[in-house]
């Protein structure tokens, strides 16, 4: 819970998450609008086929808030640990939390942990958001040996199976939600004077940035991560 | 609805529409059936039934189904009922769940045959050695027995979930819309259809815009329109190409950039599009609006109107907990001066297109006694607040009016409002403005 508001603290020098009695930051609404969007993706009723046209809503909502997101610098990584590094290091020390938290629950073997850590909280892309609710008989991910490569780890990330990830999900998806909508009072959409639905009100920047980059979120991982290290 | 029968969600009406002559009104609901309504001829004799209408026939047009294959279930909830133009005595409607379209004839029986020579009136053999002469059997008049059976049944045209259909002013085809395919049929050929709209992308993560409704254009067999999830209307013309992937004209608004928000796009998406009786206006509804297009212009809607502008600070609530998801349908009336659309709190809203004066009215058992006169009803946004006001925040999102239908001549409604059905008639203004 800190190590998240510390995080954001990082980026955005003017936000007072903790205990903040005011309206959640523009930041915060919008955040928490891309988390619950990522729960709606994820919380498809197995027995009948998603509706797809609201899945394609969802996803294109999504998609906009991390192009916002992106262009804002939102998702700078804080100073890595070892000044000097290229960002590729940046990388591969999330990978290694990644690994740490996997094997503090011992729950995965490690092969499995690429493609199906990012699912756990909703595709930190669009792109593999959409495969699992487009496609439900999409093969199961690559589960080869550990990838080391960036993109071998968004390749996976892309290719991974809707049904363990569901499963996954399954169990996080009602406490996590719950404890977001805590954390940003957002959810019940009665937060401050200008209520929940305040974000419309702060109509977001410009144009869009290119696509290719965004698509790559690894912010995403880092908060799965938190997330899991909480739950 | 049958009053004996504790409601379920099976019994959720699912659409409505009235036939050509608006004799007949038939409704489906989640749980595959199909009611029929007959209005009664207004007669002198019986001046209590004034043209109302009761149940005609009843039957279960889809059961549930189970993809063996994608280990999911195929829901028999009727999405769309079309009624086919009357050509003989019988009538005929196509009715369709997500995968499935079925033709289904109504037929009446009320004579039947009396005096056969092999068998009794009970129906059992006779003792041949009774016979002694030879008759011919005479028709004699008989209860009314309305008889249904399915002639045809379209399946496997669709992969995705079929959310339109629409029988062509040739009578011999008609169309079937899924999210992502349109397919042409003809009527009597159940193992072929022509795909004539594609739009899914080669690689499903490409995939931003569905196909949300569809139509044929009323007097001209060739052209048809389809809406999509981004707000945009394409008109497409079958002559041009066997597969209508171009668009003859694109119908699109530009965003209002100082409404924007990241909600924008789901609230542009269209839900239900409708040609004017004329053909020469489309009828769309978004989430917040209903719109009039000229089909000669393709640049913006000719009208715009409100439906429940006080939404749109609720948004975000409303993205929440789904129902800004909710699919709304509009309908023209006879002479495509009033347009109506439902909305929440089991409301529905009546546009006058000349006058511009629009009103609120609400479906519901408490101030719908049988010829009462509907109450108009007002939501208030904060400022003055009349007695019988409503305010936003009291408003029942649970109780949606997603389907109205309205007489193809006449001043009367159907509305549906959950598993409810409610018909008012204009008494004073049965004729058409």
């Amino acid at each position: 819970m800190f190590a998240r508001g510390l995080k954001r603290k990082c980026w955005d020098g003017d936000e007072d998450v903790e205990g903040a009695p005011a309206a959640p930051s523009y930041s915060l609404q919008r955040q928490s609008l891309l988390d619950m969007s990522l729960v709606k993706l994820q919380l498809c009723h197995t027995l009948v086929e998603p509706n797809l046209c609201r899945s394609v809503l969802i996803a294109n909502t999504v998609r906009q808030i991390q192009e916002e997101m992106t262009q804002d610098g939102a998702w700078q990584l804080p100073a890595p640990p070892v000044a000097g590094r290229g960002p590729l290091d940046h990388l591969v020390s999330t990978e290694i939390l990644c690994r740490a938290a996997w094997e503090q629950q011992g729950q995965r073997p490690a092969p499995d942990l690429p493609s199906e850590l990012p699912g756990a909280l909703g595709a930190p892309a669009p792109g593999s958001a959409q495969s699992c609710i487009w496609e439900a008989d999409s093969s199961r991910g690559h589960r080869g040996s550990f990838p080391k490569s960036l993109d071998q780890i968004f390749e996976t990330l892309e290719s991974r199976a809707p049904s363990p990830v569901e499963g996954l999900f399954a169990d996080a998806g009602g406490p996590y939600y719950d404890l977001d909508a805590v954390l940003t009072g957002m959810v019940g959409g009665k937060s401050g004077p200008g209520g929940g639905d305040g974000l419309q009100a702060l109509a977001p920047a410009g144009a869009p940035p290119p696509s290719a980059s965004c698509k790559r979120d690894l912010g995403e991982l880092d908060h799965v991560v938190e997330i899991l290290v909480e739950t | 609805m049958p009053s004996h029968r504790v409601p379920s969600e099976a019994d959720i009406i699912s659409t409505v529409e009235f036939n050509h002559t608006g004799e007949l009104l038939a409704t489906g609901d989640k749980g595959g059936r199909v009611v029929i309504f007959q209005r009664e001829p207004e007669s002198k004799s019986a001046p209590r039934s004034q043209g109302e209408y009761d149940v005609y026939s009843t039957f279960q047009s889809h059961e549930p189904e189970f993809d063996y294959l994608k280990s999911l279930e195929i829901e028999e909830k009727i999405n769309k009922i079309k009624w086919l133009p009357q050509q003989n005595a019988a009538h005929s409607l196509l009715s369709t769940n997500d995968k499935t379209i079925k033709l289904w004839k109504i037929t009446e029986r009320d004579k039947r045959p009396e005096g056969y020579n092999l068998k009794d009136e009970e129906g059992k053999l006779k003792d041949l050695s009774t016979v002694t002469s030879l008759q011919v059997p005479v028709l004699k008049p008989m209860d009314l027995m309305v008889e249904v059976s399915p002639r045809r049944v379209f399946a496997n045209g669709h992969t995705y979930h079929i959310n339109s259909i629409s029988v062509n002013s040739d009578c011999e085809t008609y169309m079937s819309a899924d999210d992502l395919r349109i397919n042409l049929w003809h009527l009597a050929i159940t193992d072929r259809s022509f795909n004539i709209v594609d739009i899914k992308p080669a690689n499903m993560e490409d995939l931003t815009e569905v196909i949300t409704a569809s139509e044929f254009h009323p007097h001209h067999c060739n052209l048809f329109v389809y809406s999509s999830s981004k707000g945009s209307l394409r008109l497409c013309d079958m002559r041009a190409a066997a597969l209508c992937d171009k668009h003859s004209k694109l119908f699109e608004e530009p965003e209002d950039p100082s409404n924007r928000s990241f909600f924008s796009e789901i609230i542009s998406s269209v839900s239900d599009v409708k040609f004017s009786h004329s053909g020469r206006y489309m009828l769309t509804r978004d989430y917040l609006t209903v719109k009039v297009w000229d089909l000669n212009m393709e640049a913006r809607p000719i009208e715009t109107y409100q439906v429940h502008e006080y939404l749109r600070s609720k948004l975000c609530s409303l993205y929440e907990n789904d129902c800004i998801f909710d699919k709304f349908e509009c309908a023209w009336n006879g002479s495509d001066s009033v347009i109506m659309t439902g909305a929440y709190n089991n409301f529905f809203r009546m546009f006058d297109r000349n006058t511009k004066r629009d009103v609120t009215l609400e479906a519901s058992r408490e101030s719908s006694k049988p010829r009462a006169v509907l109450k108009p009803r007002r939501v208030c946004v904060g400022g003055k607040r009349r007695r019988d006001d409503i305010s936003v925040d009291s408003l029942d999102f649970t109780k949606k009016i997603l389907h109205t239908a309205w007489h193809p001549a006449e001043n009367i409604i159907a509305i549906a409002a959950t598993n409810n059905l409610y018909i008012f008639q204009d008494k004073v203004n049965s004729e058409m403005h």
